[in-house]
């Protein structure tokens, strides 16, 4: 187990600049996830950290090592591939053993450790299989045997279940969790699915074109975004977010309709460019609100997704209550301005505390 | 609608039938086999014909042998060096294909895997190289053979073949090791394998049905190779079967049909045994990749 520290690294492709100076500090034990849309960096920033990557500029230490020119297999990592690497012409339990066989490990130990390895994982029946005779999820399994079975310091994830079926993916999204907590192994995941990023970190590190948008807590982020791309990327249903102006202490937003309350806190002047933000479920229906022609309902069950316009601007809700309301009427509505946001309209960043 | 559905389902049940399966299938690959084997087996009656039956073709079918007689192979195998000469083709097809098996994977890996600077151009120069015909190339190759004091020895074509044999084996393996997941070396460059490990441990045996197509490949064109093995060897006990058989059993015009039959048919055994061994590696080389 180890930290990880990144400090303002930098990738170039030839003339193009893939990561704009990233630096995040990561905790000892700390389960990590990068999370962006494709092409954000974080693919590659996690292959620099494995070191399959060179790295531009800046630096990255494991422990207290810098590794930035260490070979990968002398950084005392191991990664899980998006799809699996498994070596096709090898029994799982040579998978697992194939690092520990290359150190030239005494037998009993490999033993010892694939065993131990394929307990935790429910791996045990599987170890004479070959990979091609093992499911999705299997595999899956495998691929982080072999990751555990050298007691690195650091695990990376690289996409591990986008190619799981959704059902298979919650699973594996709790085995992965679980593992995390029983070994207390420093862990950097990516993927670009926020649900997997707010269900799994500790931290998250949200990354857009090369920069870190923002790092925190899940938590953190989906209750006070920095920017109004992170308020866009977390939550789904996701936040809607109106352009407009503000006018008179409230919001106009852009094409006319009603204006609406500026969130608690706001530090804006009069004819700021701005953008709204607020989650569907802190949308409530208040007779004295603002009036939202619904075009569509989406009842879930447990609670009621409409689709409304104000103005020119579509704004999705979500109420508990069961709505009666059909399309094409009205119904009014507020958001709770304490949990609102308020974004800059050119630098996206937040304006409310 | 519903008609037109049953109609469809009735055309395509039709398709499967087995009619249909025959006219469309089976009758065209029998008119191919037919001619495929049909030199095959006029090769092998040939060579079993006694040389009576042979030339007159008004009392004795030409398409048939009436009393099979071994004479001819007999005459092949005692008379003249024929066993020698099997075993100089196969000498010098073995070393020339283990000598290009082993340069073209470690140049096809390197231009696929290593990416190192203008490795592209590597790739291309190699396979012009294999776009320059032999018939050209054996005379600065002649050349040589003769300042190197090579001529009429093995070494001569051993040396030679590769020519010609490694951009071929190299292009081949370099489509087949781009059929590998990169993501498997890495894999093992984080498990802590050195690029040799890789290579030995990961690669090669995940590309053996590419290595055998390739040794295959090599085996068959150095085993049937004419123009190098026609110029660098002049005596008797040195020559390949292919050259062999035309040079001394045409005998001025008088064709021995029977032994050159033979000789054929016992040449070109060694190959299809060959063939016949690895004939599901060599497909799946040529038509899939990798499978996990």
């Amino acid at each position: 187990m180890a930290t990880v520290d990144i400090r303002d690294v930098r990738k170039n492709f030839g003339s193009t600049a893939i990561l704009h100076g990233v630096s995040v500090g990561i905790e000892d034990g700390e389960f990590v996830v990068l999370v962006g849309p494709s092409g954000c960096g974080k693919s590659t920033l996690l292959r620099m950290i494995a070191g399959l990557e060179n790295i531009t500029g800046g630096q990255v230490s494991i422990g207290d090592r810098v590794v930035n020119d260490v070979p990968p297999k002398d950084r005392d990592i191991a990664m899980v591939f998006q799809n699996y690497a498994l070596y096709p012409h090898m029994t799982v339990r040579d998978n697992m053993a194939f690092s520990m066989t290359l150190a030239k490990a005494p037998k009993e130990v490999i033993e010892t450790e694939v065993t131990r390895a394929a307990r935790i994982l429910g791996l045990e029946k599987l170890l004479d299989r070959f990979p091609r005779q093992l499911s999705g999820g299997q595999r899956q399994r495998v691929a982080m045997g072999r990751a555990i079975v050298r007691h690195p310091q650091v695990f990376l994830f690289d996409e591990p279940l986008s190619n799981l079926d959704a059902k298979l993916r919650v699973q594996m999204r709790a085995e992965i969790k679980d593992l995390h907590q029983r070994l207390k192994t420093t862990t950097i995941y990516v993927t670009h699915d926020q649900i997997e990023a707010m269900t799994m970190a500790d931290k998250i590190v949200v990354m857009h074109g090369g920069h870190v948008e923002q790092i925190g807590a899940p938590l953190e982020l989906y209750d006070r975004p920095a920017n109004a791309f992170v308020a866009g990327f977390i939550g789904s249903p996701a936040m809607n977010l109106l352009p407009g102006t503000v006018q008179g202490g409230a919001f106009q937003p852009d094409g006319g309709g009603a204006r609406w309350p500026l969130p608690a806190g706001a530090q804006a002047t009069e004819g700021l460019r701005v953008t709204y933000g607020f989650r569907p479920e802190h949308l409530r229906l208040a007779p004295d609100g603002l009036p939202l022609t619904i075009t569509l309902i989406e009842p879930t069950g447990s609670e009621t997704q409409v689709t409304g316009r104000s103005g020119e601007a579509l704004v999705v809700g979500a109420f508990r209550e069961r709505i009666t309301a059909r399309v094409g009427e009205a119904i009014h509505v507020l958001p709770d301005t304490a949990q609102a946001h308020l974004f800059h309209g050119e630098t996206g960043k937040r304006l409310n505390a | 609608m519903s008609k037109a559905d049953t109609a469809d389902e009735g055309a395509a049940l039709s398709w499967q039938s087995k009619q249909r399966r025959v006219v469309t299938v089976y009758v065209p690959l029998i008119c191919f086999v037919i001619i495929l084997l049909f030199p095959f087996y006029w090769m092998t009656i040939t060579a079993i014909k006694p040389n009576a039956e042979m030339f007159d073709y008004k009392t004795y079918s030409p398409f048939w042998v009436v009393s099979p007689t071994l004479a001819n192979i007999n005459k092949l195998l005692f008379e003249t060096s024929y066993p020698r000469w099997l075993f100089n083709t196969m000498l010098i097809a073995v070393c020339a294909t283990v000598i290009s098996l082993v340069a073209s994977v470690l140049a096809a890996y390197a231009i696929q895997r290593l990416r190192f600077k203008g490795s592209a151009y590597v790739g291309l120069a190699i396979y012009i190289a294999y776009l320059v015909p032999p018939s050209i190339l054996f005379i600065p190759l002649a050349s040589m053979v003769f300042k190197l004091g090579l001529f009429d020895s093995p070494f001569a074509l051993i040396l030679t073949y590769p020519t010609f044999l490694i951009p071929f084996c190299t292009w081949l393996l370099i489509g087949y090791f781009k059929s590998i997941p990169y993501e498997l070396e890495e894999c093992a460059l984080i498990d802590g394998a050195s690029r040799l490990q890789i290579l030995r441990r990961i690669t090669l045996p995940l590309a053996v049905p590419g290595l055998i197509s390739a040794g295959i490949f090599s085996f068959t064109l150095s085993w049937n190779e004419f123009i190098y093995a026609l110029a660098f060897i002049s005596s008797s006990e040195n020559k390949t079967v292919p050259v062999a058989i035309l040079t001394e059993l045409v005998q001025g015009d008088v064709y021995q049909w029977g032994s050159l039959m033979a000789g054929s048919l016992l040449g070109s055994l060694p190959v299809a045994i060959f063939y016949s061994f690895f004939v599901d590696y060599y497909v799946s080389s040529l038509t899939g990749a990798v499978k996990e």
